[in-house]
């Protein structure tokens, strides 16, 4: 049934967003759009950033770009909170919001008739937030209970650990929603102060894809948004390297009552900016995506019957993010399933990757294109991520192209690089022991 | 924009296999679904946890497709399958470049016959089920479910979770399972549904080449257990870790065949807000819905859910309530309890009659908007009715009238016809 030599996909490029579909505008007060029709669903889908994130909350007030971006729906100059969820769900719309370390990302959507009224209320939200108290500190309480939810979550715990082991010293080190101490310290009065210097349309990026004419989308979202005009936002913000680790270092998190266990085994992986990322990305899906989730699902699920769930990730955001490899364990299988961990990735940085792995990876890679570019939420992404590394209009057209070019070598390179066997941080939550 | 009664084929071949195919030709796609009318509804004591761990084990290979082949020629593709087992039913699917389905067709068409069921596999997946049943007791809301779903039901199958109990997990042998498979996975129990870039009358030709020649064999008997009809509240208490109280209520409600099904869609919106139609679509918001505003705003919760299954038999209509660490939960019933009341007293307002329509048709596109979503639409709607179902069903929520809801909540919005669950914190903190 394998065949040996599997020949790479060949798609049709012109059916993939390219710059002949892709209309792109700067609008005068700096929004970039995107847009893209599809009129296979009446639905629309509107999603991008602004580049206000959680690398710039002030000192000890973790957390605040986080309740930010969640207080931007609870009350504007214009609407109460309650008139701003009405206008959206009395038509079965939605909008949200969500920060993360560099920019606040948003999605909305609707049925394309309601376009309109989701971009005003767009615009709406990021210009006049007023940050009511008593919904602030609504919000706090639901955010507050959250944390206490994540208190007990073994698979959060065991990622605040290793990133605490990872990025000691560096701003990656703090989780994105904060903790009870410095939630605990957030105001309206803090949320005002980060909107007025962080939101603006400087550097924010819009991306509208669905049943609607491009030309109309573009007059409806001119419309909205050109009329926001606010000194925060600009270029996103950059974060220096990770340290690098010196040895294995190792925490363990004790939650009782628990009868599972979560690790995080890895290290700081590449930037989305940096050279070696495409071969990282490939190399990362034989490590532990591809199929039932590459070598580490295979040795560890499959063949030991060790865990539930196994892969890796290479996160490849603005900064050097993780490369890690993420297990959910019967708590007496923790070390032999650290241990077949560890012991594949010695041998992903020993030896290249073999010719038939990474023909099928790159397969996979250009193969699954029309798939993850199906529906609306898929292309809104791609376009937004596209405009964020400056990948340019036609990226996934050269995309094939570039994926083919990635060589055994070069994984391997990349490997060495980032996941050094003897220099990795191995973190576990789970029951006492 | 494509109306979905265009082009829909149905076929049943000589030996009881349901085709249902419905080209759509918005990407260059296929999905195929393949579904058995086998689920935890099916099982007795003993091998509770069957469905789901076959399920698992059609994943471990045939003669012709050793384990692990799979995975790797559909991710070659660049394909994407997965498997779902529910109360009342099994199913599989491969989303593929339309150029390669044929793999797909030929998989599901071998594994219904000729899964091995090696001893070893079997033995290495217990640990796997067992693992995945106790990730989902790290989650209080799963042990809270699961004891609200046993009280709730005394005599159906719907009693336990799909999972399965631990005790049947360690217990059940490489015999049980195979019976289990044997006995469901015949094409006389089974729906094939496709959507996607593909001639119907070309696809139907091959399907007929592939799985006309499976052996026939009879429909299995399965007779449910109906639920004696509930007579008074059940309370159900939980401990465990954590900081974070927990609220479950849970009614007994219409089967999704029921024409009541509907009016409860609509009570259920304007209750707990709209919600998404199954697996594959998201919901919205439910910011302005009663219990929200209630509860929510009010103070004592940090969320709330309300939750309604399309079943075969009647199973339940569930609010979900994460009370905040610094409120009581038995101070959130009261107040959950008042606005089920309300909805007692008097109709619903016209105004949010119309919005709860509005949000249905708004999520009702939202579910179908991928070959993925479609193909699992022509399946599932088979189930519990037919395609029909899913095509009329705008139509028919539109005719609900607020008199309707009012004698809909009546009839199921009971004390008496239902369960109260508690989840009773008992703290234990992180420590490193």
């Amino acid at each position: 049934m394998a065949e040996k030599t599997h020949s790479l996909p060949t798609l049709d490029l012109s059916a993939l967003p390219g710059p002949e579909t892709i209309l792109r505008e700067e609008l005068d007060n700096g929004v970039t759009v995107l847009i893209r029709e599809n009129f296979a669903s009446p639905s629309v889908v509107v999603a991008g950033y602004l580049t206000a994130g959680a690398l710039a909350d002030e000192p000890e007030r973790w957390g605040q770009a986080h309740l930010t971006a969640l207080a931007l729906m609870r009350g504007t100059e214009g609407r109460s909170f309650q008139e701003i969820f009405e206008a959206l769900e009395s038509v079965g719309a939605r909008l949200g919001f969500q920060a993360n370390a560099h920019s606040t990302s948003f999605q909305g959507k609707s049925l394309a008739e309601d376009l309109p009224l989701l971009l005003e209320l767009l615009e709406e939200v990021l210009s006049s937030p007023t940050f009511p108290s008593r919904e602030v500190e609504r919000l706090k309480s639901q955010h507050l209970t959250s944390l206490a939810i994540r208190a007990q979550d073994t698979g959060a715990q065991a990622q605040m650990a290793f990133d605490e082991l990872v990025y000691p010293d560096h701003p990656y080190r703090v989780p994105v929603d904060g903790y009870v101490e410095s939630v605990g310290r957030l105001t309206p009065a803090a949320l005002r102060r980060f909107h007025r210097r962080e939101y603006g349309p400087q550097g924010m990026v819009v991306a509208i894809v669905g049943a609607m004419e491009r030309e109309r989308a573009l007059e409806v979202v001119t419309q909205a948004l050109s009329k926001w005009a606010a000194p925060g936002g600009g270029p996103m913000r950059r974060v220096p390297p990770a340290p690098e680790l010196k040895e294995i270092v190792r925490r363990e998190v004790n939650l009782p009552g628990k009868q599972q266990s979560d690790l995080v085994i890895g290290a700081a992986g590449p930037s989305r900016f940096a050279p070696d990322f495409m071969a990282a990305a490939l190399g990362n899906s034989i490590l532990g995506r591809f199929g039932l989730m590459g070598r580490i699902g295979d040795v560890v699920r499959e063949r030991a019957g060790l865990a539930y769930y196994a892969y890796s990730a290479v996160s490849g955001g603005p900064g050097p993010g993780p490369w890690q490899v993420l297990a959910g364990v019967a708590p007496e299988k923790e070390s032999a399933a650290v241990e077949l961990i560890l012991q594949e990735i010695r041998r992903f940085t020993q030896r290249k990757v073999s010719s038939e792995e990474l023909r099928e990876n790159q397969s996979n890679f250009i193969g699954r294109l029309p798939l993850q570019l199906e529906s609306n939420e898929g292309v809104a992404s791609a376009l937004a991520y596209i405009e964020r590394y400056g990948l340019g209009l036609d990226y996934y057209q050269r995309y094939p192209g570039m994926i083919e070019a990635i060589t055994r070598e070069q994984i391997l390179e990349t490997a060495r690089r980032h996941l050094d066997p003897e220099r990795l941080a191995i973190a576990i939550a789970g029951p006492e022991r | 924009m494509r109306k979905p009664q265009d082009g829909l084929t149905r076929v049943r071949l000589r030996n009881g296999l349901e085709v249902r195919l419905m080209p759509v030709r918005t990407a260059p796609l296929i999905s195929c679904w393949i579904w058995y009318r086998v689920g935890s509804r099916n099982e007795v004591p003993g091998i509770t946890g069957a469905s789901h761990w076959v399920e698992h084990m059609q994943f471990k290979g045939t003669p012709t497709f050793p384990a692990g082949e799979l995975d790797r020629t559909i991710s070659r593709d660049g394909g994407t399958w997965n498997a779902f087992t529910w109360l009342d039913w099994t199913a599989y699917f491969e989303t593929m470049p339309a150029d390669r389905i044929d793999l797909a067709l030929r998989l599901e068409a071998d594994r219904m016959v000729h899964s091995l069921f090696n001893k070893r596999e079997v033995e290495a997946e217990r640990t796997v089920v067992i693992a995945e049943r106790q990730g989902h007791e790290n989650e209080p809301t799963f042990r809270l479910a699961e004891e609200v779903q046993a009280a709730a039901f005394r005599v159906h199958g719907y009693h336990h979770e799909v999972i399965g109990d631990l005790v049947d997990l360690q217990t059940m042998t490489r015999d049980d399972l195979y019976q289990h498979y044997r006995r469901y996975y015949v094409p006389s129990n089974a729906v094939l549904s496709m959507a996607g870039n593909f001639s119907p009358r070309k696809m139907l030709d091959r399907i007929r080449a592939i799985f006309g020649s499976l052996p026939p064999a009879p429909r299995p008997e399965f007779k449910p257990r109906p639920e004696p009809e509930q007579s008074g509240e059940r309370i159900v208490n939980v401990e465990g870790p954590g900081e974070t109280p927990y609220l479950k209520v849970a009614y007994h409600a219409p089967a999704a065949g029921d024409p009541d099904f509907l009016a409860m869609v609509v009570l259920g919106s304007v209750l707990a807000g709209a919600s998404g139609l199954h697996f594959f679509s998201s919901g919205i918001s439910n910011k302005t819905s009663r219990l929200y505003r209630a509860l929510v705003e009010g103070e004592l919760a940090a969320a709330v859910q309300g939750g309604l299954a399309a079943t075969i038999d009647p199973y339940l209509y569930t609010l979900h309530v994460t009370v905040r660490p610094d409120r009581s939960a038995s101070k959130a019933l009261e107040v959950l309890d008042a606005e089920v009341e309300r909805l007692l007293d008097a109709p619903i307002e016209q105004a949010e009659l119309e919005k709860a329509i509005k949000q249905a048709r708004a999520l009702f596109a939202y579910s179908s908007e991928s070959v993925t979503q479609q193909a699992f639409w022509l399946g599932f709607s088979e189930m519990f009715a037919d395609y029909g179902w899913f095509e009329g069903y705008l139509g028919r929520l539109s005719e609900i009238s607020a008199e309707q809801t009012l004698e809909c909540a009546r009839k199921y919005l009971r004390r008496s016809n239902r369960t109260v669950g508690f989840y009773h914190p008992q703290g234990g903190a992180a420590h490193g």
